[in-house]
């Protein structure tokens, strides 16, 4: 008894076993999740796993089942930065475990129950335990904005090498906390709409309706909610990047002001989509990202001349190639701003091109076509996010040596191999006609398929290594217990 | 040495993406005894539409049993060409359309009056010859859906008969019957039911050529000779091919946007675009290897 109650104390109240938990969940979720589509579904795994589990497939269901999935892992994602957040930056004592209290509840309940409900025949309570679920998280990300107030004058920044205002008030905080009262707002552009088309149980998917010149207010809403959410993810694990790497001087007096106001731009741009400004919401959008996008490249700016820094420091006139090697010494800190970058390929610079040749090239080919760009341009912003945390995971479990060498570079080579893929895939349109693309499509999805498998095999790894360390007396898990995220923020 | 070998290995890996695609290859010859100018009657009345079924309702009305042939097209084609409904441009003919009504919505194109692409001649996909005098199959494909034609050219098709593309309702109502199935033989789908993107029929070869057309109604209960066994897959009014095969192009002129409705799912998409209510659109001006028509009257 003592054995269990020791664990599930480390699982379930200290920040890096609650981390552990919510990966490990989103690990199982894709797991088993994963098999039912893409290569898996062709080979007739797809099959086996329903018929094994049970599940209950109606096809006219699809799409709301999609969108309980979705969320079931975006909760668990959202529960992890809250952990981070907590652990990272100073919040009151009793605040931190209410939050984290009930961020945890919230989405282990979201999963079981929204996963429950979606897959294994409709039992209601279920999905009321589902709605409950997200309400919890919901209830912690308003204590959660509470406890990040940043005009509290015990939270001031002294350190004058940080983004603060004459008075002290820390500007990263300020940063922080606009992400989170703008995540907890857009929140609503979810739940209101999913409210009223969940009444009527007529789900849609935003990229289904895209060409529709007439969508309601609700419709809208809807597509504006699963943009930003993202959106904030992304820029919560930016900020959380950079609090971890010490993110300080100039760079960053500069970048945080910019946080701030992209944040709270893009943010109204996208509530400006269900009022009467709609027409002019996206030129709103995309002037409140090009703030926030520039303050990532400020810190990516810093963090590797950190790095090259750090890693040179005994040498006195580095070349070119020290200052790189210096660079990529340590994958699992170059790691997350390399994917922010590599992000610009995958995901930004893709959305921008389609932006600007919409009429001309994507929206003469077929909705389903331009549904592969939509689609494929979120899960791969999805899996960067995935893979930033991953490292910095990485780095809290004490990975060292070549361990960590290989899990960071493997990390990087495989999801960008993927990343990579599946770009060039969405824009097979313009290198090939649908009759000769076969053994393009192949090439691209072999080294889509190899990349995704072998990080989710890394991803078990991981996971079978922490399971392992549990049932030691002495293991990991008992030193971690008593960590804190900020005392290991890079000095 | 390991990691050369592994760069190798992928290098050789990625450039068998760059073979070329053998657009010629054998094609099995099968026959399906479905007769592609057998109609349908389909009694006026109320039916479930859309994934959350509401209920809907049309005139009786006439739908052919099968996607329109490339043999049928060439003949009308042949037809056109004589009565001088049709033009031969530059690798291409055309025909005319009376337009759109333009409403100046984002993103919405002018349909003007005019002469409008019914399909290209030159496109390696594209199964119809024209040998300076008259139209032909290609060997091998004249019982295949007709694709690479325009919803211009789908029109055209029908209007030279005097018949017209199905509606959305009406295109939806053939397939589903007056139940809410979610595809036209039922609500489970297995590979031997439509040609759909890896369904493993005899035509397709996803290691090479990829994915190709099926003979229209092929999928109809038959054991074929080389032995792939198909699932009776027509729908309640006895239309074949009404999920997968190639995408059917439909009659709404949608106030504000120019797009044309495509329904039923092809051989290039998952079994879930095969669902009776996914909607697809393309401009009017859109072709494809996965793309076909019939009519109704």
């Amino acid at each position: 008894m003592k054995f269990i109650k020791a664990r599930l104390d480390y699982l379930f109240s200290s920040t890096k076993g609650l981390v552990l938990v919510a990966i490990a969940m989103i690990a199982l979720t894709s797991a088993i999740w994963g098999m039912l589509s893409g290569p898996l579904a062709e080979m007739g795994i797809r099959d086996v796993v329903i018929n094994t589990l049970g599940m209950d497939m109606v096809p006219a269901e699809r799409e709301g089942r999609i969108i309980i999935l979705y969320h079931a892992i975006a909760m668990a994602v959202v529960a992890i930065e809250t952990y981070l957040i907590n652990g990272l930056l100073k919040i009151k004592p009793l605040l931190k475990t209410v939050i984290n209290g009930l961020i945890t509840v919230g989405y282990i309940v979201t999963m079981i129950f929204g996963l429950g409900f979606a897959y294994f025949g409709h039992n209601w309570a279920f999905h009321g335990m589902y709605i409950a679920g997200l309400t919890l998280i919901f209830a912690a990300g308003v204590l959660l904005i509470i406890a990040l107030w940043p005009w509290d004058k015990d939270v001031r920044q002294p350190d004058k090498d940080y983004a603060r205002t004459r008075s002290g008030v820390d500007l990263e905080r300020v940063a922080f906390f606009a992400t989170a009262v703008t995540t907890v707002i857009s929140a609503l552009f979810g739940a209101i709409p999913g409210s009223f088309f969940g009444n009527g149980f007529e789900v849609f998917l935003a990229e289904n309706i895209i060409r529709f010149p007439e969508k309601s207010t609700m419709e809208y809403s809807i597509i504006g909610h699963l943009h930003i959410m993202l959106a904030l993810i992304a820029v919560m694990i930016t900020l959380i990047i950079g609090r971890w790497l010490n993110f300080k001087g100039i760079l960053h007096k500069i970048a945080m002001p910019l946080m701030i106001l992209g944040t709270i731009i893009l943010n109204l741009g996208v509530w400006g989509v269900v009022t009467p400004l709609e027409p002019i919401a996206h030129m709103v959008i995309y002037v409140g990202a090009t703030p926030s996008m520039l303050a990532a490249l400020l810190l990516l700016i810093w963090s590797w001349r950190m790095l090259i820094r750090s890693g040179t420091a005994k040498i006195a006139k580095p070349t070119l190639l020290q200052k790189l090697k210096a660079l990529v010494q340590d994958p699992l800190k170059f790691g997350p701003t390399w994917q922010m970058l590599f992000m610009n390929f995958s995901t930004s610079g893709l959305g921008i091109f389609m932006a600007v040749k919409l009429d001309e090239i994507f929206r003469v080919w077929p909705a389903r076509e331009e549904r592969i760009e939509l689609t494929g341009h979120w899960h791969a912003l999805s899996l960067v996010i995935a893979t930033i945390i991953l490292m910095y995971y990485g780095d809290i479990s004490g990975l060292k040596g070549r361990v960590r060498q290989v899990f960071g570079w493997a990390i990087i080579f495989f999801s960008d191999l993927a990343l990579a893929a599946i770009t060039f895939f969405e824009m097979k349109r313009l290198f090939v006609t649908e009759a000769e693309q076969q053994p393009l499509v192949n090439g691209l999805m072999l080294a889509v398929d190899t990349g995704l498998a072998l990080l989710l095999l890394l991803l078990a790894t991981l996971m079978v290594w922490r399971l392992i360390d549990l049932f030691k007396k002495k293991g990991r898990w008992s030193e971690e217990k008593e960590q804190e995220l900020d005392q290991e923020v890079v000095s | 040495m390991k990691r050369l070998w592994l760069v190798l290995l992928s290098v050789s890996l990625l450039l068998s993406a760059c073979s070329p695609v053998d657009l010629a290859a054998p094609m099995p010859s099968v026959v399906t005894g479905i007769d592609p100018n057998s109609w349908a009657q389909v009694p006026s009345g109320d039916f479930y539409y859309g994934q959350y079924n509401v209920v809907e309702n049309t005139s009786d009305y006439e739908i052919m049993v099968t996607d329109v042939t490339t043999s049928q097209y060439a003949d009308y084609l042949n037809a056109a060409l004589l009565s001088g409904t049709i033009k031969i441009g530059d690798g291409e003919i055309t025909g005319y359309y009376p337009g759109d009504t333009f409403t100046g919505k984002k993103h919405e194109e002018r349909i003007d009056a005019g002469d409008w692409l019914y399909i290209p001649l030159n496109d390696p996909s594209q199964h119809i010859l024209y040998d300076g005098t008259s139209f032909s199959p290609e060997e091998g494909y004249e019982d295949h859906p007709m694709t690479m034609v325009t919803w211009f050219g789908a029109r055209g098709y029908c209007e030279y008969f005097g018949y017209r593309l199905p509606t959305e309702k009406e295109w939806e109502k053939a397939a589903r019957g007056t139940d809410t199935r979610a595809y036209p033989w039922g609500d489970e789908i297995q590979r031997s039911n439509a040609n759909f993107y890896a369904s493993r029929d005899p035509f397709e070869d996803m290691k090479s050529f990829g994915s190709r057309t099926t003979p229209v109604g092929f999928f109809n209960g038959t054991t074929y000779p080389d032995g792939y066994v198909t699932l009776d897959s027509r729908s309640p009014y006895g239309l074949f091919d009404m999920a997968g095969n190639v995408w059917q192009w439909t009659a709404d002129v949608y106030p504000g946007m120019h797009y044309r409705m495509l329904r039923g799912g092809s051989k290039d998409t998952y079994e879930m675009d095969l669902r009776i209510f996914v909607r697809n659109n393309a401009t009017p001006t859109y072709f494809s290897p996965g793309v076909g028509f019939r009519c109704v009257k």
